[in-house]
């Protein structure tokens, strides 16, 4: 049997995974993975961190110092992890829930220190684990567990987010897009400071029964497909052209100091006081 | 560096929760996350000035979830870590001290605790470092008296993280915190100091979960190459998440032993009067002070008082408490609330003497002139 050359940073117990056949979460793993090796990454210096939810379980699965099981307070882990051994590199695998729900407030202000590290969020607009209810992210007047009469709730913009509390890295992709998402994440982890990756996936055992009416992974990936616009594209488009699309591209990269090294410079100026 | 900058010694006259800090740096804390509000705040003062200092990190975090999961991220990564928050903030807290329990995180939490919506001393929460987080566990938590105590013990609780892996709570309130007193402090090579078990053999050998059923699997630091998985969910020895129901009850027979079979190495607490006593007082944290007042007055009077002091709440100090209601034929339990840690003495005690409770539920410390009228009320 041929064995795939990146399951050697996968724990064996952990296979078979459990995501559902079609899931955008196993792509995410395995693309992250790419990543990593192509980047020849240490994996013994590696953090990834999940919350709770299908994407949450990533980490479980990767061969590296892992912490799992709490909704939403990933970035505080990281924060800890971060500020005492700042040589290791912190990744985050969180669902829209898990994010831009239950762990904004700590979202946010992990963006706003320039805290380095990823953020990598399986968008799939709705909750996943728990049977396919509504999330900030799920679009307007869509059908879901818990919006049977549709969602009457405006959609979070996930990235526009990160960038207004300081995210100074900042990409989303859909799941039809692996290669971009490669070499993002590869640029996102060298990329000194705050990156967020979002990257829409599909769900098709809830969103895609519920809302598209169709349990096969290729529905989903064709409706995403349907609504997503370049970056480049979408700057010449108006508002109400864009409502219910996913713009896609790089949005922001720009330099600013790490929260990390900020604080060392405070620990400098602390030390060297009369 | 400095060195007179590092770690205080001598004697000084301090404020309470400057005392924590200084106590918390001795024990080698090198990590504190907090979130304001009273009356605590002062501790994160002190920190975010002595933590830089020391070479260690001060973080103001943007809620108190955040303090506790910065504090566990840290804990997991080799530092001693600690917050400090009061009732309202211990709250939130409880999400993160489950998952520090499941996953054996050392860390310090510092409860002023305090009334509900006002700062005032209050012993409400008394139960909630016991049975605040969700899941099963054994709390360790220790009430000082004292702005020496404060130092010691906090000290005390780092020693005890680090040797059990597990979180320590330290319920002190505004008496405390706001107090001003003493404190002599030793040089630092007269402290003790206890730091957690490091893995002795390569990642590959190594199970982070395994250990005898009253002792703590070795903790190696993230970035080792030991790839530990801390999950919240039932995990076996090697870290696996495991459905299967003997992994969950062996794990937390474990989680739960390594407290329940050392409480006599754990439990801490004083005894005075008590060879010819024929009642017993009960206190803890702050109310220790006008409880061995009242007790030295009502000697004076003639009546045959002693007093138990507890230092550490939780475990329950059952042997001592067993012991003493052997001796005695009345015990009182006194605190600043509605009647709540008498339920764990009343346990205990009850087949061998009766148990009165002695309640101030108003936002301020006992007067020794009603903790006197109480012992000559039960020696009629």
């Amino acid at each position: 049997m041929k064995i795939n050359p990146l399951r050697k940073n996968i724990r064996e117990w952990g296979m078979p995974h459990f995501f559902c056949p079609g899931c955008g979460a196993g792509q995410i793993m395995n693309l992250f993975l790419r990543a990593a090796d192509e980047m020849k990454l240490d994996m013994n210096k590696l953090v990834v961190i999940g919350g709770v939810g299908c994407t949450a379980r990533i980490p479980v699965y990767i061969k590296a110092d892992a912490l799992h099981g709490i909704h939403g307070r990933c970035p505080a882990w990281a924060t800890g992890i971060k500020l005492h051994n700042p040589d290791l590199k912190v990744v985050i695998f969180g669902g829209d829930g898990d994010i831009a729900a239950i762990g904004g407030n700590q979202f946010i202000n992990a963006a706003r220190r320039n805290l380095d590290i990823t953020i990598i969020v399986n968008n799939n607009m709705n909750f996943g684990m728990t049977g396919g209810q509504a999330a900030p992210t799920t679009p307007l007047g869509l059908y879901t567990t818990t919006s049977p009469r549709g969602n009457i709730e405006r959609t979070f913009d996930i990235c526009k987010l990160a960038e207004v509390a300081g995210a100074t890295f900042v990409s989303r992709w859909t799941t039809n897009y692996p290669l971009q998402i490669v070499k993002t994440i590869k640029e996102g982890m060298e990329h000194r400071g705050f990156s967020l990756i979002e990257i829409i996936g599909q769900c098709p055992t809830h969103f895609g029964r519920y809302v598209l009416k169709s349990a096969r992974a290729e529905d989903s990936l064709r409706w995403m497909k349907e609504r997503t616009v370049t970056k480049e594209k979408a700057e010449k488009m108006s508002e109400e052209e864009l409502e219910g699309k996913f713009v896609v591209g790089n949005f922001v990269k720009k330099s600013y100091p790490s929260f990390e090294d900020k604080y060392a410079e405070l620990e400098k100026k602390a030390q060297g006081e009369e | 560096m400095n060195k007179k900058r590092k770690i205080l010694t001598g004697t000084h006259f301090m404020f309470g929760n400057h005392a924590i800090v200084e106590g918390a740096i001795a024990a080698g804390c090198t990590y504190f996350a907090g979130y304001p509000i009273t009356p605590a705040s002062e501790i994160a003062e002190r920190m975010s000035k002595r933590m830089p200092e020391v070479g260690g990190k001060f973080i103001q975090m943007e809620d108190e979830m955040g303090s506790i999961f910065s504090v566990t991220g840290a804990s997991l990564c080799g530092a001693k870590a600690m917050t400090a928050t009061a009732s309202a903030g211990f709250n939130y807290m409880q999400e993160g001290l489950g998952y520090a329990y499941a996953v054996e995180a050392p860390l310090v939490v510092m409860d002023a605790s305090r009334i509900r919506g006002e700062i005032d001393a209050s012993h409400a929460d008394v139960m909630q470092p016991r049975w605040g987080a969700s899941g099963d566990y054994e709390a360790i938590c220790l009430t000082p008296s004292s702005v020496q105590e404060l130092f010691d013990h906090t000290i005390e609780a780092f020693n005890l993280a680090e040797k059990y892996r597990n979180p320590v709570i330290v319920l002190i309130d505004m008496i405390l915190s706001h107090m001003r007193e003493r404190v002599v402090i030793p040089d630092p090579d007269e402290i003790t100091i206890v730091n957690r078990k490091k893995p002795t053999v390569p990642p590959e050998e190594f199970l982070p979960f395994k250990a005898n059923e009253n002792d703590v699997p070795p903790l190696p630091p993230f970035g080792e190459g030991y790839k530990v998985l801390y999950s919240l969910n039932p995990h076996g020895e090697d870290g696996r998440i495991g459905w299967d129901p003997d992994i969950h009850e062996k794990l937390y027979k474990r989680i739960l032993g390594k407290i329940r079979n050392n409480v006599d190495d754990i439990c801490k607490y004083e005894t005075y009067y008590i060879d010819d006593a024929d009642v017993l007082l009960v206190a803890y944290g702050s109310q220790c002070r006008p409880a061995l007042a009242a007790v030295r007055e009502a000697r004076k009077r003639g009546y045959k008082v002693g007093f138990l002091k507890l230092i550490t709440i939780f475990p329950v100090p059952e042997k001592i408490i067993e012991t003493l209601s052997k001796k005695v034929e009345k015990i009182i339990v006194m605190e600043l609330n509605v009647g709540k840690y008498f339920f764990e003495v009343d346990r205990v005690a009850k087949k061998n003497c009766e148990v009165v409770s002695l309640l101030k539920d108003r936002g301020t410390s006992f007067a020794v002139e009603e903790i006197l009228n109480k012992i000559e009320e039960v020696s009629r």
